[in-house]
């Protein structure tokens, strides 16, 4: 089924974002150092493990099996967890999710909840659902505070304010907290978040949360966090709320260990997240006494179904290709459009709401491959940007005006000379004879016409007076000869 | 509700039949996974301890029989009035000044000194502690509100990797059905220009006493 919402407002072209953010000097100082500092650390703890590879692989079968499976195993966690105590609730769209998640909330009577960081949430804008229905939600992660504060929108999933420095951080809280002799020092800083938050996780009755993982075997939900907000709003409520994309289960408990490897190191660049909590449906005398969970699809059927594209379900949300992709390094996250910036979310994206509303996305990159290096399940990345930038092509080829852009018309021209030997050795006369205007010490450096666009970054090198096809038969007649 | 869920689970049959489907397995990819190069006992907990403290986690040692004594030195540094899980050890808690969390409120545990509990496993490769519910370590609240963490280790409950970890708690799971939580250092947040800093919701104190670490 086709998604309802789309995921944030999409910047019309990944370019034109690009291009704003480009100009803004600051971000770019602010982005260059956290990616440094957070591929550095990644770099160090992924050497530490001699089997790492052997991870990445383990990986990516599993999450492989899984999807293969998904129906088989998603009965199984729902089986688990009823068994648990828990109420498990279906979503095949955004809307149904957060029409679920606000009647839940309505039941408890509470006009506030406190959630945890999620993904899952910030797509299918849970948040907004919820005010437009008169509940307040608390972002409780420190990032997300920030953004809901500075009411921005995130352009890391990791830390979606990776893009604030400590001193625009502090700017903001001496304003929300009432804080006028708040330092920018990241201690202070801390605890100023700790103390304003606390008297919310005490007192309020629900929360929401995403998940990293769920166990179908055993009907456990996993949340990997930092900052200790996350074991506060799985355990103080009376009721928690988890949104989980069907997605993200395993099949088996230690399939768990395998993920809490990958995970940590990927993302944080950690041997391990200071907090994991993993529970299974409701513990007697122990944290909520009602716990419910959305299962929800949100266009990922339709991603699960294309068969290059499957694998970016694969995704574990680490981060890892967002903190290596030199585009994103330099653009930031919201030239992307969507909770899901970088690499992932150049494929993400497209995926989830249509090539046709995010077109412009999977050329959201060099292909360098740097991404697929680092993913811990071995996500090809730029295989699937090539498979989507080819049904963005098609998709432009199914309107008549598609054909009569000059891309398309050149492309096809093109076809033709590559697929004609005569034609071929016909355009390389051609183009030896036309190009002499433009040639300088063997180099075009301004093209003309659209090869202009090309030569402003880069120099093209000229058709040479011999080329290799004369070579090879003067080679070939010297050789008869000899 | 039923047909929204006929319609995903239909929806994702629809989209793995189109597909190939690789074997479906009974078996975990992970148990393929090259085991590591066993370490003697005393270099596990040397490993497990300095992997500790690198997260600013403060370490130290003790035996069985001096453990209610070692417990008692670092209690006297922070406060005087601390929590302990209900079941918690009686002959540890005799000289302390401890109260047992007999239906404690939440504001009574976050007013509290301290908390010291027991754990049921460390991991070695990565400085981990998991709390399982057993014996000696309370409900999930009571390790997490108090600002300061004092956790007992026994060294013969320290394993070297995660998937080792993750073998002893399938008895938690599964016949307990227990809540697990993995504790690595205090509470720590990298959301500032991606530095770890430690110290925002959960214990900004964290220390632990490694029992009966042989060679000791």
């Amino acid at each position: 089924m086709k998604p309802d919402s789309v995921i944030i407002e999409l910047s019309p072209e990944f370019s034109v974002g690009a291009k704003q953010a480009l100009q803004n000097t600051q971000l770019r100082r602010n982005m260059g150092k956290a990616t440094q500092t957070i591929r550095a650390k990644r770099a160090t703890v992924v050497g530490e493990l001699p089997n790492w590879e052997s991870l990445r692989d383990a990986g990516e079968r599993i999450k492989a099996e899984t999807m293969a499976h998904l129906d088989v195993y998603i009965e199984r966690l729902e089986k688990n967890i009823q068994a648990a105590g828990g109420t498990v609730h279906w979503a095949s769209t955004a809307a149904q999710a957060n029409e679920i998640v606000t009647k839940l909330i309505q039941a408890t009577k509470s006009k506030h909840i406190i959630k945890v960081k999620s993904l899952t949430t910030d797509e299918i804008r849970l948040n907004e659902a919820l005010e437009a229905a008169g509940i307040t939600p608390i972002e409780t992660d420190l990032a997300e505070l920030i953004i809901q504060l500075a009411h921005e929108k995130s352009s890391h999933i990791l830390v979606p304010a990776i893009h604030k420095n400590r001193s625009e951080i502090r700017e903001l809280f001496q304003k929300a907290m009432h804080l006028p002799d708040l330092t920018d020092e990241p201690k202070e800083l801390a605890a100023a978040a700790r103390t304003f938050l606390r008297e919310k996780f005490m007192t309020v009755k629900v929360a929401t949360s995403g998940a990293n993982f769920a166990i179908a075997e055993t009907g456990s939900v996993c949340v990997v966090e930092s900052e200790g907000n996350g074991r506060m709003c799985l355990t103080l409520p009376d009721v928690l709320i988890t949104v989980m994309g069907i997605e993200k289960i395993l099949p088996r408990w230690e399939d768990l260990g395998v993920f809490m490897q990958l995970l940590p190191r990927s993302s944080t660049g950690e041997r391990m997240n200071p907090y994991t909590s993993i529970w299974t449906g409701v513990h007697p005398g122990d944290g909520p006494q009602e716990f419910h969970i959305v299962l929800l699809d949100n266009g990922r059927t339709q991603v699960l179904g294309d068969s290059v594209g499957r694998q970016t379900l694969h995704c574990i949300r680490c981060s890892a290709c967002i903190n290596i992709c030199p585009v994103y390094e330099r653009t930031g996250g919201h030239a992307y459009g969507s909770v899901y910036p970088g690499p992932i979310g150049a494929i993400l994206t497209p995926q989830l709401v249509g090539t046709e509303h995010a077109a412009s996305l999977p050329y959201a990159s060099s292909l360098c491959g740097a991404c697929y290096d680092v993913c811990p399940v071995k996500i090809n990345i730029p295989e699937v940007l090539v498979h989507l930038r080819g049904r963005v092509v098609r998709e432009k080829h199914s309107h008549v005006s598609g054909w009569l852009d000059p891309e398309s018309i050149g492309m096809s021209g093109l076809g033709q000379v590559f697929g004609n030997r005569m034609a071929y050795e016909g355009a390389q006369t051609m183009g030896k004879l036309a190009q002499w205007l433009f040639v300088h010490d063997g180099y075009i450096e301004n093209g003309p016409g659209p090869l202009g666009a090309w030569t402003a970054m880069r120099d093209l090198q000229a058709i040479p007076d011999q080329t290799f096809r004369q070579w090879w038969r003067e080679r070939n007649e010297h050789d008869d000869h000899a | 509700m039923t047909t929204t869920r006929n319609q995903v689970l239909a929806d994702i049959r629809a989209a793995t039949a189109r597909g190939e489907r690789p074997g479906h397995q009974t078996h975990s990819f992970a148990t393929d996974l090259q085991a590591e190069a066993a370490l003697s006992p005393s270099a596990l907990v040397h490993m497990f301890a300095e992997r500790v403290s690198e997260y600013k986690a403060w370490v130290g040692y003790s035996t069985s029989a001096g453990l209610s004594e070692a417990i008692g030195e670092r209690l006297a540094l922070y406060g005087t009035r601390y929590v302990v899980p209900a079941d918690f050890p009686a002959d540890l808690v005799q000289q302390l000044p401890c109260v047992r969390d007999e239906q404690l409120s939440h504001a009574d545990i976050a007013s509290a000194d301290g908390v010291v509990s027991l754990s049921a496993l460390g991991i070695a490769q990565t400085g981990s502690i998991v709390l399982d519910a057993g014996v000696g370590q309370g409900r999930r609240v009571l390790t997490l509100l108090p600002d300061y963490h004092l956790c007992v280790v026994y060294a013969a409950s320290i394993v070297l990797t995660v998937p080792e970890a993750f073998e002893r708690l399938r008895a938690s799971i599964q016949e307990r059905r227990a809540p697990l939580t993995f504790i690595s250092g205090p509470s720590a947040t990298s959301d500032i220009e991606l530095n770890r800093v430690e110290g925002v919701h959960g214990p900004r104190r964290l220390e632990v006493i490694i029992v009966d670490a042989p060679g000791r």
